[in-house]
């Protein structure tokens, strides 16, 4: 097999985007998460929030930090693989990613280092203004980028220069407000608020449920505990079910927003909806295929499995409404750009779509379970054989809407194709004309390795962290211990008693305080 | 001045303030290990950087960003035609990203211990690479006449297109250089930030490294003007200026002594960046002159410059403001000496 650049690079590119968004719908949540904790805390003075606040704080520091060093790459990407993409649409997407710079990702960085490290130097309001301006940060950056994005999949605001072969950018605001854009940006963060729940979830049901703390260190729920160990019991389930409310409702939202954004793909991207449900004919009242086995190269397929009318109501809005087919679209697309292969590959857009939605939408319905089983304070019946073996897979969880993440951005790049900025340039018109098979493949190689290692090293440091205890005593940043003494003063000491429960009994010391 | 001419001017503005802020990031990160001599003194060399590398950082993003809006060709020319040493720099930035973000989150010593070794070694690659990177700016790229570094043809030319850049006296003398100047602004920076015996450390260092910087400019800015080239004007000045600052740390002011370091570093990578710009080149084709990318051909059109000029105007006045104002809420030194608890 001859290595294609082009195909290398495409590859190279899906890697390190998609680890890129592995992290990303993280931070944007746990910040969230993070600055309602502080919130709660604030409000109401009580140890537990206080403790969460830390625990997930730092679990959106480490997560942070990978997102940050992979989104540094990406910055680089349109360069180093796409120089010809990034001369033609310089004016469209350089100022967008100047402008996100200078917009979101100050803020974020600066505000979070202000706040891990803040504690004890900035007022007390202040210094949970500042978790809550990162927060928005990671918001903004979305949007912006996700304009970019959009663009790809639907150009406007431009005007093509065709002496010079690029496009001119003629509104930014037209840019913020591709449709697209707007429907792709609830739905990416509906999606972002269930992997951040799930993992939040996973977190505190195995802490409430398997791993329990008690006098003895971590164990089986059952043995004996004292009086901090039942309050940090009673902490992880409070954040298991914020977790999964998070991971239900997104689920809600995800479902509701991924409606309208079909609805707008099939207006300006018909044969991306065409191809993800394999619709190879125009047909008035399409049904909707939950699935089907096909014969190779389209056809009718063997067996499959419809809603009718669905589809039609799905992209349209109406059961009996017309949905274009692949080979009609095929044939308009011919006349209107010339011959040429305008079709996605199917099989791929038609299943990417289904994991999406169906991996995802598991999630939430485990996360509605969880909320059924532990309603109004209800104990889960961990004597139950089937149930422990349910929660000893927790640690899978925040994997589902993470692949339906990923399925979701495969689907909306790959169904894009043959286009790289739909109707105006192919993906291999963009391609850096320099670039060679091996340098590409170099990257693709290096990229993969440091990435997995980070990825395992964050996984090891992420399962350290929730393996500890609930910090006790010290603050966060502010203040450094070391090996051997307990260092820290801070908040915790001028709290109010709150409502008399969480002493920190003092007992475990060290772990969770301060770093650096 | 035109628009062009402006964001020219604010895209070197930009390198320059990632050169010096994330300067003293590396220096630091190289030199944590070596001063200090136990955890305890390690983690607060960290912690003199741990709330400000990220913002740091951001100006790296910041500079990528004004370069791709205002200079798309630019840019374009640039990522591509230095494809490998930029992956290489993105992995290694990854690298010092992820160790100095996880060592305080876990509990154990020899996780501290390995994440400062990599902290170390990936900081100093980092700092090398750009260093010879800016040699490679200043002479410019084998561009063809579409603005793009095409490869040789055959086994192998492939990697040789973006190394070979990188294979010249220059460039190691540039990673030299960059090396250097990091260790200096680190060293300074944690005498400028730490009380106790990571001061005392640190200040020596600064002493040692100023005055070998000083000494060795001295030498190149005689030898440059024995074999005729013309007066080293640049080396000459850094040389005296690194001169005072050896004295200014030796005087325990390393408040005046980082400030000195940063114009030197500034006055680096801005020669680096302008090499060419009294011609109107930005990056300068080795091929030929013709296909040299230059103010005129490389930038973008005028709404894209309008637009930014008018972010940069509402954004970028707010980002100083508060980065200088976490600078100053943190400003408290940290305390390397045990204190008794
Ligand atoms: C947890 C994640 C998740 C879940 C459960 C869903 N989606 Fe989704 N979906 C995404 C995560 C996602 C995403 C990763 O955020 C994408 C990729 C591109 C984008 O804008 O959002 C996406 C894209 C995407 C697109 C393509 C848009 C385009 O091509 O630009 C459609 C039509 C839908 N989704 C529709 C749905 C529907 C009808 C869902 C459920 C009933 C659904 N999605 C669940
Ligand atoms: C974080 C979310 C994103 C993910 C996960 C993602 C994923 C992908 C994937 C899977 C491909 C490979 C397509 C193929 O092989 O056919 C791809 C290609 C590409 N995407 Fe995205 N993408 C994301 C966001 C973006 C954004 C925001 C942009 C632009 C600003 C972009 C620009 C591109 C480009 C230039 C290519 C290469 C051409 C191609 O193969 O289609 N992507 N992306
Ligand atoms: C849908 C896709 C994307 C979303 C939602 C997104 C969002 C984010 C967010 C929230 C951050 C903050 C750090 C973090 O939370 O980990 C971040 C970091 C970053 N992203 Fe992405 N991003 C996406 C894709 C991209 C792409 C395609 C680029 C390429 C230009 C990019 C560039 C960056 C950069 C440079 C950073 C580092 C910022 C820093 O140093 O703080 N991102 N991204």
């Amino acid at each position: 097999m001859a290595l294609d650049v082009l195909d290398i690079t495409r590859l190279q590119f899906a890697v390190v985007t998609i680890y890129h968004y592995l992290f990303v719908p993280l931070s944007i949540t746990l910040a969230a998460v993070t600055a309602g904790l502080h919130t709660a805390w604030h409000r109401t003075g009580r140890e537990r929030y206080r403790r969460l606040t830390l625990l997930v704080g730092k679990l959106l520091l480490v997560t942070f930090a990978v997102g940050v060093v992979t989104g540094l790459v990406q910055e680089f990407q349109f360069g180093l693989g796409w120089s010809d993409f990034a001369r033609a649409y310089g004016d469209v997407f350089g100022p967008t990613l100047a402008i996100e710079g200078m917009l979101a990702f100050f803020l974020e960085a600066t505000f979070l280092g202000l706040w891990y490290f803040g504690w004890d130097r900035l007022p007390r309001r202040l210094h949970l203004a500042t978790i809550w301006v990162v927060a928005v940060g990671t918001l903004i950056s979305a949007f912006v980028i996700l304009a970019a994005n959009a663009f790809m999949q639907n150009p406007v605001a431009y005007t093509w220069d065709a002496e010079r072969g690029r496009a001119r950018l003629d509104s930014f605001l037209g840019l913020m407000t591709n449709p697209v854009n707007l429907a792709a940006f609830p739905h990416t963060i509906a999606g972002a608020a269930m992997l951040g729940g799930a993992l939040l979830l996973a977190v505190g049901a195995w802490r409430r449920w398997v791993h329990v703390p008690t006098a003895s260190g971590l164990g089986e729920p059952g043995e004996p505990e004292d009086g901090d160990d039942h309050e940090q019991r009673l902490a992880f389930g409070t954040l298991a079910r914020v977790g999964a409310w998070l991971t239900l409702s997104g689920g809600a939202l995800t479902a509701l927003t991924g409606d309208v954004l079909g609805k707008v793909m099939t207006q300006v991207q018909p044969m991306k909806m065409a191809a993800a449900e394999a619709l190879y004919t125009t047909t008035a009242g399409a049904p909707f295929s939950i699935f089907a086995i096909g014969r190779p190269g389209g056809g009718e397929p063997f067996f499959s499995l419809d809603v009718p009318y669905l589809l039609s109501v799905l992209a349209v809005g109406d059961p009996t409404a017309i949905v274009q087919g692949i080979d009609d679209l095929q044939a308009q697309y011919a006349a209107q750009f010339g011959p040429g292969d305008y079709a996605p590959v199917v099989w791929m857009a038609y299943w990417s779509f289904r994991a999406m939605i169906g991996i995802g939408m598991a999630a939430a319905a485990i996360a509605a379970a969880y909320l059924w089983a532990t309603r109004r304070g209800r104990q889960l019946p961990v004597g139950n054989r089937w149930v422990r073996r349910a929660l000893r897979l927790l640690p899978v969880l925040p994997l589902l809407p993470a692949a339906a993440g990923t399925f979701g951005w495969v689907f909306t790049e790959t169904a894009r194709q043959p286009w790289l900025a739909f109707g105006l340039t192919r993906t291999e018109d963009g391609i850096s004309p320099g670039l060679t098979a091996g340098e590409a493949l170099a990257a693709l190689a290096a990229f993969t390795v440091v990435y997995g290692v980070i990825a395992v090293v964050w996984t090891r440091l992420v399962l350290h962290i929730t393996r500890q205890d609930l910090d006790t005593g010290a603050l966060s940043g502010g203040e450094r211990d070391d090996a051997d003494g307990h260092g820290g003063d801070g908040h915790g000491g001028d709290e109010p008693a709150a409502d008399g429960e969480g002493a920190p009994g003092g007992r475990r010391q060290g772990d969770l305080a301060p770093s650096y | 001045m035109d628009l062009v001419t402006v964001w020219f001017a604010l895209v070197v503005l930009c390198w320059v303030l990632f050169f010096v802020l994330e300067g003293f990031d590396f220096g630091v990160g190289a030199l944590a290990p070596l001063l200090g001599r136990d955890d305890h003194e390690r983690s607060a060399a960290v912690r003199t950087i741990g709330p400000f590398w990220d913002g740091n950082e951001v100006w790296l993003v910041a500079a990528v960003g004004v370069t791709f809006a205002a200079f798309p060709d630019w840019y374009a020319a640039l990522m591509s035609g230095l494809f490998l040493p930029f992956v290489l720099v993105l992995l290694l930035l990854a690298g010092r990203g992820v160790a100095l973000e996880f060592r305080g989150k876990h509990a154990g010593a020899a996780w501290r211990r390995r994440c400062d070794a990599w902290l170390a070694a990936t900081s100093l690659g980092v700092v090398a690479l750009f260093g010879a990177l800016l040699t490679v700016l200043a002479r410019g790229l084998a561009l063809g006449a579409d603005g793009e570094v095409t490869s040789a043809g055959g086994l192998g030319a492939g990697f040789a297109r973006t190394l070979a850049p990188l294979a010249s006296w220059e460039a190691l003398a540039g990673a030299v250089v960059a090396v250097s100047a990091a260790l200096l602004l680190g060293a300074t920076f944690i005498g400028l930030r730490t009380t106790g015996p990571l001061r005392v450390r640190a200040r020596r260092t600064a002493v040692v490294v100023a005055g070998v910087g000083a000494g060795a400019l001295t030498v190149v800015a005689l030898v440059t003007a024995l074999v005729g080239s013309g007066p080293a004007v640049l080396e000459t000045g850094a040389a005296a200026v690194l001169a005072v600052v050896a004295l200014l740390v030796a005087r325990r002011r390393e408040a005046a002594a980082f400030a000195g370091t940063a114009v030197v570093v500034a006055a680096g990578v801005i020669a680096a960046l302008t090499a060419q710009i009294a011609d109107g080149v930005v990056l300068a084709s080795t091929l030929d002159p013709a296909w040299s990318l230059t103010l005129a051909s490389a930038s973008a059109t005028d709404s894209a410059l309008r637009l930014i000029s008018w972010a940069g105007v509402l954004v970028l006045p707010g980002v100083v403001a508060y980065q200088a104002f976490s600078y100053w809420v943190l400003r408290q030194r940290v305390a390397s000496e045990r204190v008794a608890t």
